[in-house]
Parts: C-alpha cells; sequence; structure tokens
C-alpha cells in the first residue's frame, strides 16, 4: 500500500515540482526569444571571437598583437573614453534635478514626451541639424557675430564639441526615462518625513534621495555608457574622424570596409566589448556597496 | 533662519481652507490647541482630515485662513522651519538607515554633537522600548516595532507639536491596541500637544481630550469624547459615533421631550439642538441602546443574527419595513419575532 501511495505522490509532483519553479507550457513561449538571441547575438559574437583569432597574417594573437602595437590604433579606446565617459557623466548628473523637477509637474506626460522625442528622431536627423544650426554660418553663430560676442565663428561641429553635444542630445532623454522610472519610484513620504526633521532641500537630496537612488543611478551609467562608447555616426558626421574623434567603432569600420581585414575588425569589436564589459563590470561591483532594499517605506 | 516659537500656550487654526483645483478639501476649520492636549481629528475617509493635518504641518499650503503659533503666525514656514513632529501612515522609516540613524536623523539635521546624539536616541529608543534593535535596518523590523521607530524619530528631537497621521491603520487588530496604549502612555510621560488624525471613533474615544469631527472637509462637531458619544451634533456625527439606527421620522411635541414614530411605533426621544423637535426629523438610536423587552412598542423580525462572543448582534425588519439594528445579550436567531424598546434618553431627535 504504501508503494502505491508513493507511486502516485511521485507522478503528480514532478510536474508540480517544476511549475513551482516558473516551468509549465508557457514556459514555451520563451523559446523563441532564446533563438532570437543565440542566432542574431551569441553567434555573431562567437564567430566573430573566433575569426579575430585566425588572423590574415601571423600568429593566433597577430591582431591583439598589431592592435596594442600601433598607437594609431590603442589610441582609439582613450579618444572613445574621452567622449563617453564625460557624456555619461553630464547626461546622468543633468537627469537627476530634470527628473526631480518633472516628477512633480502636472503636465507630466507631455514634458515627457517632449523630451523622448531626440531617442524617435535617430543620431542622423540629429547630426543633421546640428550641422545646420551650430555651422559657421548657422544662426548661433550669426546671432554671436550679429551681437558683438565674438569675431570668429565659434566651431561647434567637426570636432569634439560637435560629437559631444549629439551624444548628449540623443543619450539624454534615454538617461532622463531611466532615471525618472528610478526617482518615481521612492515614496515622497519619505521626502516629506525629512522635512518634518528640520532637513532642508538640499540635506534631503543627500541623505535620502541619493542614497536610495545610487543603485538606480549606476545602472543608468551602465547603460548610458555603453550607448555613447559605441557612437559611431555622429562621430564621422559631426567630429573629426581622422583625428580627435576617431574612435574605436571607427577603426573596426575602416579595417573591415576599407582593408577588408573582417578578422582585424573583429578583434577591434572584441576589445571593444572587453573595455564595455571591464566598465559595466566595475559600475556594477560598486553597486554592491550600496542599499539595495525596497526605497519604499513599512508594511504600506 | 526664521523658526516656529518651541515653547508655546496655544496652536490655532483660524478658518483655514484648502481647495485641489475645484474641489474643497477643507473649508473653513477652526481650532484651537492648547499646550499638552490631546486633539483627535476625526472623520470618514476623504473627508479632509489628513489633508487639514498636512496643511498643519506645512507639507501643504493653505489656500486661505492662518495658522498661529502664539503670537507667531507660521503658515508661510516650511515643514522644515516649524519644528514640529510628524508619524505618517506608512511610517516612512528611511529604509536604507539603521533604526539608530533614523532615530538620530533629526538631531544630525540641528547639528548636535555626537555624544548628546547617542544618549538622546538611547533615551527615545528607551522609551519606545526598541532598546535591543539599534542596528537593524527598517526592513528587519515588524510593523509595530516599526511604528515604535517612527514614534521615536519624532519624539527624539522633542517637538511642541506632535502630528499623527492615523498611526495605526496598518496594524492589525492586537498591535492595533497595545499601540494605542502605547501612544497613551507616552503622550502621558512626555505630555506633548498632539493632533492626532483617525477615522476609528474608538480610536479617538480612547485617545483624545477633544475630537474635532471633519465630514465633507467642514467642522461638524467639536467636543469631549464624552460629549461627542452621549450628543452628537448632527445625525452624520450620531451616525459616525456609532448610532447606527438613524431613521426618517415624524415628531409631535409632548409633555416630557416628543414622541416619534419608529418602525411604526411611537417612542419617547430627546430632541437635539435648539431647535424644537416638530415635523420631520431624524431619529438616533445605537444598537445597544435598542433592547429586546417582552413588551417593547416596536416589533420587529430578526433577519441576520451575528454571534459575538459577549453578545448578539442583529438585523430587524420593523413592522413598516425599516431596517434596524440591535445588540442583545440574550440570544437571537433569525427569523424571530419580538419587541423591542429605547430609553427616552437615548432616542436622539435631530430637526434638520
Amino acid at each position: 500500500m504504501s508503494i502505491a501511495l508513493r507511486g502516485t505522490n511521485t507522478t503528480i509532483s514532478v510536474r508540480r515540482r517544476l511549475k513551482e519553479r516558473g516551468l509549465d507550457g508557457v514556459t514555451l513561449l520563451v523559446l523563441p526569444g532564446v533563438i532570437f538571441v543565440l542566432a542574431l547575438f551569441v553567434y555573431p559574437f562567437l564567430y566573430g571571437l573566433f575569426l579575430s583569432f585566425k588572423p590574415l597574417k601571423g600568429g593566433t594573437l597577430a591582431n591583439y598583437v598589431t592592435f596594442f602595437s600601433q598607437p594609431f590604433l590603442y589610441d582609439t579606446i582613450w579618444t572613445t573614453l574621452v567622449i563617453a565617459v564625460p557624456v555619461t557623466i553630464l547626461n546622468v548628473v543633468l537627469s537627476i534635478p530634470v527628473a526631480l523637477r518633472v516628477r512633480r509637474m502636472k503636465w507630466q506626460r507631455l514634458l515627457t514626451t517632449i523630451l523622448v522625442i531626440p531617442i524617435t528622431l535617430g543620431t542622423v536627423l540629429i547630426a543633421d541639424g546640428l550641422l545646420t544650426y551650430l555651422g559657421p554660418a548657422g544662426w548661433l553663430n550669426r546671432i554671436l557675430l550679429g551681437l558683438g560676442l565674438t569675431n570668429s565663428p565659434v566651431r561647434l561641429i567637426h570636432n569634439y564639441w560637435g560629437v559631444m553635444l549629439s551624444l548628449v542630445i540623443s543619450g539624454f532623454p534615454f538617461t532622463f526615462l531611466l532615471t525618472l522610472s528610478y526617482v518615481t519610484g521612492i515614496d515622497p513620504s519619505l521626502e516629506n518625513a525629512g522635512a518634518m526633521l528640520g532637513a532642508r532641500a538640499r540635506t534631503r537630496f543627500a541623505r535620502i534621495l541619493l542614497p536610495l537612488l545610487l543603485p538606480g543611478l549606476t545602472i543608468t551609467l551602465a547603460l548610458s555608457f555603453v550607448q555613447a562608447f559605441s557612437v559611431f555616426p555622429s562621430a564621422i558626421l559631426l567630429g573629426e574622424p581622422s583625428g580627435s574623434t576617431r574612435v574605436i567603432s571607427i577603426a573596426a569600420y575602416t579595417a573591415a570596409f576599407e582593408q577588408f581585414d573582417y578578422s582585424m575588425a573583429s578583434a577591434i569589436a572584441m576589445i571593444m566589448a572587453a573595455v564595455q564589459i571591464l566598465i559595466v563590470v566595475a559600475l556594477l561591483a560598486m553597486r554592491g556597496v550600496f542599499f539595495r532594499g525596497p526605497v519604499s517605506t513599512g508594511k504600506g | 533662519m526664521p523658526s516656529a516659537p518651541h515653547d508655546f500656550r496655544e496652536l490655532r487654526l483660524e478658518a483655514i481652507s484648502r481647495e485641489f483645483g475645484q474641489r474643497h478639501a477643507l473649508r473653513g476649520v477652526t481650532l484651537s490647541v492648547a499646550r499638552g492636549e490631546f486633539v483627535a481629528l476625526l472623520g470618514p475617509s476623504g473627508c479632509g482630515k489628513s489633508t487639514a493635518l498636512n496643511c498643519i504641518a506645512g507639507l501643504l499650503q493653505l489656500s486661505g485662513g492662518a495658522i498661529w503659533l502664539d503670537n507667531t503666525r507660521i503658515d508661510e514656514l516650511g515643514p522644515e522651519e516649524r519644528g514640529f513632529g510628524m508619524v505618517f501612515q506608512n511610517y516612512a522609516l528611511f529604509p536604507h538607515m539603521t533604526v539608530r540613524r533614523n532615530v538620530g536623523f533629526g538631531l544630525t539635521t540641528q547639528r548636535r554633537s555626537k555624544a548628546e546624539i547617542t544618549r538622546r536616541v538611547d533615551e527615545a529608543l528607551g522609551v519606545v522600548r526598541l532598546e535591543q534593535h539599534t542596528d537593524k535596518l527598517p526592513g528587519q523590523l515588524s510593523g509595530g516595532q516599526q511604528q515604535r521607530v517612527a514614534i521615536a524619530r519624532a519624539i527624539v528631537v522633542e517637538p511642541p507639536l506632535m502630528l499623527m497621521d492615523e498611526p495605526l491603520s496598518n496594524l492589525d487588530a492586537k498591535l492595533r491596541l497595545e499601540m494605542r496604549a502605547e501612544i497613551r502612555r507616552i503622550h502621558a510621560m512626555l505630555g506633548c500637544s498632539t493632533i492626532y488624525v483617525t477615522h476609528d471613533q474608538e480610536e479617538a474615544l480612547s485617545l483624545a481630550d477633544r475630537i474635532l469631527v471633519l465630514i465633507e472637509g467642514q467642522m461638524r462637531q467639536l467636543g469631549t469624547p464624552a460629549e461627542l458619544y452621549s450628543q452628537p451634533a448632527t445625525p452624520d456625527v450620531a451616525e459616525f459615533m456609532g448610532y447606527r439606527n438613524l431613521l426618517e421620522s415624524t415628531a409631535t411635541p409632548a409633555d416630557c421631550g416628543v414622541m416619534v414614530s419608529v418602525a411604526g411605533a411611537r417612542l419617547r426621544g430627546t430632541p437635539q439642538g435648539t431647535k424644537a423637535a416638530e415635523g420631520r426629523v431624524v431619529v438616533a438610536i445605537r444598537p445597544e441602546d435598542l433592547v429586546p423587552v417582552p413588551d417593547g412598542p416596536i416589533a420587529a423580525t430578526v433577519e441576520i443574527a451575528e454571534y459575538h462572543g459577549r453578545d448578539f448582534y442583529a438585523v430587524l425588519r420593523g413592522d413598516d419595513g425599516a431596517t434596524l439594528y440591535c445588540r442583545s445579550p440574550v440570544r437571537l436567531s433569525a427569523g424571530e419575532s419580538l419587541r423591542l424598546d429605547a430609553r427616552p434618553d437615548r432616542v436622539l431627535v435631530f430637526t434638520p
């Protein structure tokens, strides 16, 4: 009798145990997504990784040796960082006060929509606009010259500043949306409690809001950085692609489509990925230091 | 830095109002709170009691009226300049700070010395009996403990006025009773003036020196718990104070009080207010005052009878179809017919 009982028990419990771990019929819906990721991300990545170890001439590591022995190539890492890091920090730092303000606004949705429009425009349209407005004969320089604030046109395009501006315009909405979601997740009664205990706005921000925002902000930093680090169109259109804005993606592009050295291009792409992963991992490790509990309060 | 006086004799609300767009959340509320007094703002949800508290705290601006602390007008000051203590409904503990740092927050913003902060935080945690939990985060505490931390955090700065916004509403029934006694004990110990918002009449009756009933943003009645309990000023206050039987009726004058018709029977009642009770009136009777007696004037049939341990609670249908509620120490069962009576002084007659 006990054997029979145990038999029926196991037939039921396999299914139930699977279900308790979140595995049932619905789980199959994940499959298309998994296939998609495997086909379009994992496979090309591994393909590129292998390709990078099969250089046109030389040993397995020849591409990497070449990259790190030629300043023309390895300097692109530094060039890209010099653009991406300030842009990321600027975007995140700017998004905090804007998000804090927008959170309490009546027309939050309208404002959010306006701020988000640049995402839908795409980099090329933004570059086109900036070329016209900020060029030597654009309205900005005409106003500055007209008012006598400057004697010669201010150079804001075809250099570092052009790329920087375009990355701020296209990256800010993204950063802002992320920050806004973290900011609105914080219970407003915490700030009220701080005020009731005599803390002024600055103290409330530094001691209540910021510590609770930091984990979210590091995620925002990581994602914004990855976006800025892979800059390509605006570095060419608005920058100085052979000089101060010769970013790493341009180096990969040149290797692939000008020198037709796919193996070298893959190696550069792998180095680019490695730098990104290094920085993202460092940021996420920092996140472990911060408080990561619920940002709401009590059992309410 | 402008600030509210720390010692005061009274807090005065002068016809304070607050509008949200077209909606009047608070209309012309006037109240004065003496030093050490415990005043409850009582009303159903949406009656404006929390709005009133937030206005006193400075978290909401007034649309009209003024708030005075003795001779200082404080309604223009921000919440951080008023120096009042507040206990929030959801406790609003800082989730990233330990209990010690939560409680010490108000002292830190006052730039007190480390030694003083440690000493006073220990004292406050002693008052709420939480000495063993100083290094825990709020998330590791139970609801009742979180509530104690919230109270300790507010009292540690020795505020002249303590504001409490439904502090017990998130606790279960047993803990609510415990914390209620705790709040009373702390108030008796520190003697700090308190304004306490609640929708629970029992809480208000048991804690407050005076109760202000707010309905639809307006003051309905201000008085001691005993006054409100036995002499509600209007039918809606009566309803809120547990007069479950509210019946439209007609009154005729009698030699002592008035005679009213209730569920087809004639009852002797006591007119409330100054107006002479005659014609159309509202009669209010508590379920516990409507007692089953063999020769009572009201005939009714029990529809639902609930066993409540010490007594029975019944919903009855009167002979004329009116719904009646009664509490009875003797067993009642559904379908039973019985007769009810009420003492004339417990039959309140309101003239609209």
